[in-house]
């Protein structure tokens, strides 16, 4: 089982990785890199019952029974020499020789595993050797363990569920950020730098702001406002500017403020842009689905005030806020 | 009715990893191949009818929470797009039938909203 060590900020980040989120959790692929992070000896079972060759059959029989297993390593003068399972002692039966000794029926021909292999490992030789259980070795080949595939799911599970925690303490951690930084205004502040044409990452600077929110505690409504607004943002600097431009978020407890500014080509006619329908998307654009002309649009019913400044050749401002009710601040009280 | 349902029912091709469509329980459907149409009209748990198939599909349906894209008249989204909907959470569903005729069934099955 997995020892309950603390780990560092590093290995978390480092080893784990990114934590899940809600959707990864009933994904297969975080299984499989689990599997391959995971090390035997964090999941193996270190309390051993263990015989000897000169035992009979009956008495281990008597071990398995008591702990409920289904097999124990045989150990002689320090050192691993085979494994005994149930299925040993059902040959045993067979020919009514149940006092004889485990070193008659043991299974001499050993695999094991090495403590410091990861899981995926050990799932092969399961695969290979068609056993139910190995022996684990240390580094001086000195048996230290046991391994199962309950072991191996189990600390699957665990390790599962400590991502899950972690990205609790990630939220938690995030959502007190107002409430535990003193000042007489305090305000977060994210840049994405949106690069033209680039429909490839299309929407990704707004995933990342909509799950930021999130994290910051802000009420799920208001992060899809916010998601909806900073996508139509983020894709018309994707579409319209010749250079990209800057995405800037700034989060207060009292409002969200969204910003976008590029350095052309400029807007002619901002009223005209304010018309629902009107676009000046390419044949090109237009086939990707966007260029409904509804952009603006939609970011004017998700927000509560948005702002447009434009000089032709020399770039757009777009302001958008969200006022945040004061039930709603990130740092509300909860009594 | 759940996602499963639909799936069997109009005979959908399940392109994004398989997951436990039971539990899902569309809210209601959107038909649209303009993604601002969709950002404005489509509602958290909305099955979303389209012919568009390429990655900005993903973003749209993840930002707004759709409980499934259905891809119609064989449009098929490339390897990169299948992958950023499974990373995403997001299942893409495809199918021949053109947007009409999903929506007809769907409305058959009592998704009126």
């Amino acid at each position: 089982m997995c020892p309950n060590r603390v780990r560092t900020e590093q290995e978390i980040n480092g080893r784990r990785g990114r934590p899940i989120t809600d959707q990864d959790a009933h994904e297969i692929n975080r299984v499989e890199e689990l599997s391959y992070d995971l090390k035997i000896h964090e999941v193996m079972t270190k309390k051993l019952h263990t015989a000897s060759p000169e035992m009979s059959l009956s008495d281990v029989l008597e071990i398995l029974r008591i702990n409920r297993i289904s097999g124990v390593p045989v150990v002689e003068d320090g050192q691993l020499a085979g494994v005994l399972s149930i299925e040993d002692i059902v040959r045993a039966m067979g020919k009514n020789d149940l006092m004889e000794t485990v070193g008659q029926y043991m299974t001499r021909r050993l695999v094991t595993v090495a403590s410091y292999d990861t899981i995926v490992k050990a799932m092969r030789t399961f695969a290979e050797s068609r056993v139910g259980r190995l022996p684990v070795v240390n580094e001086e080949n000195k048996l230290v363990g046991m391994i199962t595939k309950g072991d191996i799911t189990r600390g699957i599970l665990l390790a599962l569920q400590k991502d899950y925690k972690e990205e609790e303490v990630r939220r938690y951690r995030a959502s007190h950020l107002f409430e535990d930084i003193i000042s007489d205004r305090t305000t977060l502040v994210l840049r994405y730098n949106i690069k033209a044409q680039n429909f490839t990452h299309g929407g990704t600077a707004s995933s990342h702001i909509k799950r930021a929110l999130l994290r910051l505690g802000a009420d799920p409504q208001i992060a899809r406002r916010c998601g909806i607004a900073v996508y139509e943002a983020e894709m018309n600097l994707i579409i319209h500017t010749t250079r990209g431009g800057i995405l800037k978020l700034e989060v207060e407890p009292h409002r969200i403020t969204m910003s976008t500014t590029d350095d052309g080509p400029g807007i002619p006619d901002i009223e005209q842009v304010l018309q629902p329908g009107y676009s000046t998307a390419t044949d090109q654009v237009r086939e990707l689905g966007f260029g409904a002309g509804m952009g603006l649009v939609n970011i004017k019913r998700c927000v509560d005030s948005m702002d447009i400044e434009s000089t032709v050749s020399k770039g757009t401002k777009l302001i958008m806020r969200i006022h945040i009710p004061t039930e709603n601040l990130s740092g509300r009280k909860e009594e | 009715m759940d996602l499963q349902q639909i799936i069997e029912r109009l005979e959908l091709n399940v392109l994004t990893d398989s997951r436990d469509f039971t539990s899902v329980h569309p809210r209601g459907g959107y038909t649209s191949d303009l993604l601002s149409c969709v950002m404005a009209g489509a509602k958290s748990k909305y099955i979303w009818v389209t012919l568009q198939s390429h990655l900005n599909i993903v973003a749209v349906a993840a930002l707004l929470d759709i409980a499934a894209v259905i891809i119609t008249e064989n449009a098929h989204p490339d390897h990169a797009t299948i992958a950023k909907a499974n990373e995403q959470g997001v299942t893409l569903l495809s199918t021949s039938m053109p947007n009409f005729e999903v929506d007809g069934k769907l409305w058959e099955m009592g998704l009126h909203n």
